[in-house]
């Protein structure tokens, strides 16, 4: 594992990671998750749908820094995940944070992607920053994989109370699967971005559009 | 009155000694002036942002972004208190941690900072009030020029004595609440000598927002903070 993706797994990287439950509010406001064991599905469904989606656009996104791509390229990789990102309070949530890694890292393979976009999506901004470091798409990958997970394990301690050491051991449960997500990415890193893969998930797609209308009305503790 | 830090101290080796911030904290000249203001829960940020923004609303552009826990209320309150234009309030989310958003890592904070920066240009002051946290919750100088905590009378008397960053280190103390400290039995004379003990030269002010709801003494601070400000 490359540094510069240690740098970006850790909670304490300054990106604004910390204030996104990736939909477990909201999932724990409906009654949906109040234990550890209705927690272990809601992370292994992220991980498979919107962690599969981030992992496959990180990995492209740290292909495309090795070979510092062009504005044009990264307008277009940006695009494509937008056009994979149907709830417009998802793609707020990810650009926050996208904006939030470029705050955090300075650098000139960044630079070309904030001239494309100056809030790129957080799997860009991630495989952006490791690829720019000489990392490698599966480095990439495999950061935004842990992250789809571990940010909303993290909201679930802090919104139920859960037993941190439970909740760590589902996260570690989940470490082969991370893998086997990461290396599916990396085998689409080089693709032509219009044809990347696009999994889906539709339940946290409702979520965070539902978070995002609760939000205006009653309290929300997370952005998303 | 703000004291201007210009003669030198030797080199002090006492880990324990308070002295005010040597550094001053980087200026960036063209924007707007950043005023946090923090403290525990309920001490009087919010009653004291809304009192600043009526004191100051008139002769100087603001706006303010709110970290409280429950963010829409404390935007709620100013927008209701008609203080402030609506879109001249942001409010933040802090993931149940206020002293993040404010200190380890402020992304949501710049961004809604930058925000209002955009929508308003020629802004000169903004106002971010801090969720209410503890005693250690300081404001990083990366999202703040200048910082006021805030403890209230019936928080007790010992809570300037109890120290920690934010009574020893922020830019300007304010007692609050005076108007409860017989009902609290606190005495407003040991917090005040407690807390210039802890502060060194750092200014204390005490006030009650509701025998002057304005808050005179803090909007002259901030108002001798901004014309201090290189143009
Ligand atoms: N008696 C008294 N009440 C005050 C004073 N300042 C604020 N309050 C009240 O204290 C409560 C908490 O104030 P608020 O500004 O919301 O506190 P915050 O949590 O620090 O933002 C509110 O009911 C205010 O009206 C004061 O000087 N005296
Ligand atoms: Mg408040």
């Amino acid at each position: 594992m490359h540094a510069a993706a240690l740098m970006l797994a850790d909670s304490r990287f300054p990106g604004g990671g910390h204030a996104h439950s990736g939909g477990l509010e909201e999932a724990v406001a409906r009654g949906l998750v109040h234990s550890e064991s209705d927690l272990a599905p809601f992370l292994a469904g992220r991980l498979r749908t919107a962690g599969e989606l981030a992992a496959v656009f990180a990995g492209a996104a740290a292909h495309a820094g090795r070979r510092d791509a062009g504005v044009d390229h990264w307008r277009l990789l940006d695009a494509e995940l937008d056009a994979r990102t149907p709830s417009p309070a998802q793609r707020t949530a990810s650009r926050a944070q996208g904006r939030g890694t470029l705050r955090a890292v300075s650098h000139l393979v960044l630079d070309t992607l904030a001239a494309a976009t100056p809030r790129p999506h957080h799997p860009i901004a991630v495989g952006a920053v490791v690829g720019a470091s000489e990392g490698a798409p599966a480095d990439a990958a495999l950061t935004v994989a842990y992250l789809a997970v571990s940010g909303p394990a993290s909201a679930a301690v802090r919104l139920l109370g859960l037993d941190p050491f439970a909740v760590n051991a589902l996260v570690m449960r989940l470490i082969p699967v991370m893998h086997t997500v990461a290396e599916y990415a990396v085998r689409h890193a080089g693709t032509d971005p219009a044809d990347l893969p696009a999994p889906a998930a539709v339940g946290l797609d409702l979520l965070a559009e539902a978070h995002d209308r609760h939000s205006q009305k009653e309290v929300r503790l997370f952005a998303s | 009155m703000p004291v201007e830090h210009t003669h030198t101290h030797p080199v002090n080796f006492d880990p324990t000694a308070t002295e005010p911030d040597p550094h001053a904290a980087a200026t960036h000249a063209g924007r707007a002036f950043r005023l946090g203001i923090g403290g525990p829960v309920g001490s009087g940020k919010t009653a004291l942002v809304a009192a600043l923004c009526r004191a100051l609303g008139g002769q100087v552009e603001l706006a303010v972004v709110t970290n409280d826990i429950y963010t829409t209320e404390d935007a709620d309150f100013l927008r209701g208190a008609g203080v402030l234009d609506a879109t001249r309030i942001e409010a933040v989310q802090t993931g149940c941690c206020p002293h993040t958003a404010i200190r380890d890592d402020i992304s949501a904070n710049l961004d809604a900072v930058e925000h209002l920066e955009q929508h308003h240009p020629g802004l000169e002051l903004i106002i971010v009030e801090s969720g209410g946290d503890n005693l250690t919750a300081v404001f990083s100088r990366g999202l703040v020029d200048a910082q006021i905590f805030v403890v209230d009378v019936a928080g007790g008397d010992k809570v300037p004595r109890k120290g920690g960053p934010g009574v020893t280190t922020a830019d300007l103390l304010v007692i609050n609440k005076i108007d409860l400290a017989e009902q609290v039995r606190a005495d407003l004379g040991v917090m005040v000598t407690d807390a210039h003990r802890m502060r060194g030269e750092l200014p204390v002010i005490t006030q009650s927002l509701v025998r002057t709801p304005d808050a005179p003494e803090v909007a002259a601070w901030v108002r001798d903070r901004l014309a201090a400000q290189p143009a």
